[in-house]
């Protein structure tokens, strides 16, 4: 009996073995060699090596000295790094839940009055511009002394903001830039997602009486929650990565205001050269969108079972 | 008010259901119209200081038309004007050179493009097509480094662009998306798995190898999503900042929005030259803009196909 599934056992690996050799492989290693030559030494091995970094003092300039755990102990005693994630945090709380719900309520809007093209590529146009130039192109309308938003905020008494120049304004303005910049994106999404609902189930909350608000409510909301869920989960995991906008406005301030957590790596990395405890932030960044992601797949995608 | 039990409504005269019907979508279009009114009116802002010139920026911000029309930020961003000129022009010494800047992009962005469409293809078509070992936990690999945020490998690629001397050379720029990216990966072997396997096997009775049958059979049947793939990562290494900032920030690689970057932090606090930045921000996008043009419902369903899948 032992010999039977040993020789069986034996069999198998000696055709996995083969398998290696056969033409079709050959040709399959072939293809994928560009491929694979680019995962490897831009994804895996960076990966290893900032694994390997986070355990060590590294300026770039003399080879990294080996610390042991102290970048991480320093993780929890730096002021800095709680500021960042408090910064990121309330970015993201701002960013996520306002871009979201207006793109869902512009969403299924769209999807009832009008099909038109010309709509859908004038609302994705600020997403074909990059985060550089919509970041240039609201520091100059939101100026504080000479933008036109001020000069109008002037004219009816408001008073002029000093948005990016105002360290309880700059996060809720750098969340506005990107809310106007994605609002189109994340609502084409969603309009995708409504078009892929059956259009009985309207037609039958019709018959049982229901108005528009509640077939929103009742059926295009849970019909949606797989679209819902992808669109939260990449504006959140985007959000927490929010670099580019800030790299040409504020640059971190006023007075580290708008120190988010990208902005301090590359703070500590490319201006102090402190490159073993920048890439232990890097590796904790990972670490808290793993976190959050898994965390929203487990609350909004709970009674997908239906 | 929208709770309102809508039982009622059948009971109700057809016009009143008729208007009501029209009244509410004409809610609708106002809510749109103000959406596009929002995303519009920046842009056109934009393109009003781009075309004032630098002396009447500030006066009567109440008319969208500039006071006097004029060229001269275009003209000075693309570098047709004399130093001494610009300089009296915009009040700053420092200039954008959107001429070297827009060579940089082009070269990188149709490297990229490109080379990793290619390459990505070839290894998608190997993992939906060609029977290997272990080709299953290759492809986990690719997925896995998809979910891996760019930051993470940042630095250690930096410091191996460093390493090889590659820092400020279009090679440094290029190099971690050259080969592949894993979402082109994933995005091309999803597409492939659904075409029919009959035409290949006939290809294959017909004695043509491997090779011969991805050239002729697939690529040829693939244009499309190959086309949009090509788009889309055009479109996005067109707009990508953060590696090109940090490996090619010479003046020699700069890529456009590394040099828009550049010259907003290096012109003066409080009174950047507002027009140049306008018109070389204006300028940067407008070949997306044509590529937008010519493929606008190609885009927007690839964006969203993304997004779904």
């Amino acid at each position: 009996m032992a010999l039977v599934a040993h020789a069986r056992v034996d069999g198998v690996g000696r055709r996995w073995l083969a398998s290696w050799g056969t033409r079709e492989a050959g040709a399959a290693w072939l293809f994928m060699l560009p491929a694979l030559v680019g995962l490897f030494v831009f994804h895996i091995l960076p990966l290893w090596r900032a694994v390997g970094y986070t355990f060590t003092d590294f300026d770039l300039f003399s080879d990294p000295t080996n610390v042991g755990l102290d970048n991480y102990s320093r993780l929890f005693s730096d002021d800095q790094f709680l500021r960042a994630i408090r910064l990121t945090a309330t970015y993201v709380v701002i960013n996520v839940p306002v871009q979201v719900g207006i793109a869902l309520g512009l969403a299924a809007i769209l999807d009832k009055v009008t099909a038109s093209i010309l709509v859908r590529a004038v609302l994705i146009l600020p997403f074909l511009i990059s985060n550089v130039v919509a970041g240039l192109v609201w520091l100059w309308i939101l100026d504080p002394a000479i933008g036109i938003v001020n000069h109008f905020l002037d004219l009816v008494g408001v008073g002029s903001q000093a948005f990016l120049g105002s360290e309880t304004q700059a996060i809720p303005t750098i969340a506005f830039i990107n809310v106007w910049r994605h609002l189109g994106f994340s609502t084409l999404l969603l309009v995708a997602g409504i078009a892929t609902i059956d259009r009985a189930l309207y037609e039958a909350a019709k018959v049982d009486g229901a108005s528009e608000w509640q077939q929103f409510r009742r059926v295009t909301v849970p019909m949606l929650r797989p679209v819902l869920l992808f669109v939260t989960v990449t504006s959140v995991v985007g959000s927490l990565q929010i670099f580019d906008t800030i790299a040409v406005t504020t640059e971190g301030g006023p007075g580290g205001a708008t120190r988010v957590f990208m902005w301090y790596i590359y703070e500590l990395a490319f201006k102090r050269f402190d490159f073993g405890y920048a890439t232990t932030l890097a590796v904790a960044l990972f670490v808290i969108a793993a976190i959050v992601s898994v965390l929203q797949f487990r609350v909004f995608g709970r009674d997908n079972r239906a | 008010m929208l709770d309102a039990p809508a039982a009622v409504e059948p009971a109700l005269p057809k016009f009143v259901l008729r208007r009501r019907r029209k009244s509410r979508s004409a809610l609708g279009w106002l809510t749109i119209a103000f959406f596009l009114l929002v995303t519009v009116l920046p842009l056109l802002w934009v393109l009003r200081t781009a075309l004032t010139p630098p002396a009447q920026i500030y006066s009567s911000p109440e008319s969208l038309t500039p006071p006097t029309v004029t060229d001269d930020n275009f003209e000075r961003v693309l570098g047709l004007m004399t130093t001494e000129e610009a300089v009296a022009a915009s009040g700053t010494a420092a200039q954008l050179d959107f001429p070297s800047a827009l060579k940089n992009s082009f070269i990188v962005v149709t490297l990229i493009t490109v080379a990793m469409v290619s390459f990505s293809s070839m290894a998608a078509y190997a993992f939906a097509r060609l029977s290997f070992p272990l080709r299953n936990a290759i492809f986990y690999l690719f997925v896995g480094a998809l979910l891996v945020p760019p930051i993470v490998t940042l630095i250690p690629n930096f410091v191996l662009m460093r390493d090889l001397g590659w820092i400020n050379t279009y090679a440094g720029i290029v190099a971690p998306h050259f080969l592949m990216t894993p979402f082109a990966v994933f995005f091309l072997r999803q597409f492939f798995l659904t075409l029919p396997s009959e035409l290949e096997e006939a290809a294959r009775l017909d004695g043509a190898g491997r090779i011969r049958t991805f050239a002729s059979i697939i690529v040829p049947l693939s244009v499309g999503p190959i086309a949009t793939l090509a788009t889309l990562t055009f479109v996005t290494e067109w707009n990508d900042f953060l590696w090109p900032f940090i490996v090619g920030q010479g003046e020699g690689t700069r890529t456009l929005t590394v040099a828009l970057g550049v010259f907003r932090s290096s012109t003066p606090q409080g009174a950047p030259d507002w027009g140049g930045l306008m018109g070389g921000s204006l300028l940067s996008a407008v070949p997306i803009l044509i590529v937008f043009m010519f493929a606008a419902r190609r885009m927007i369903n690839a964006l969203t196909y993304t997004g779904l899948k």
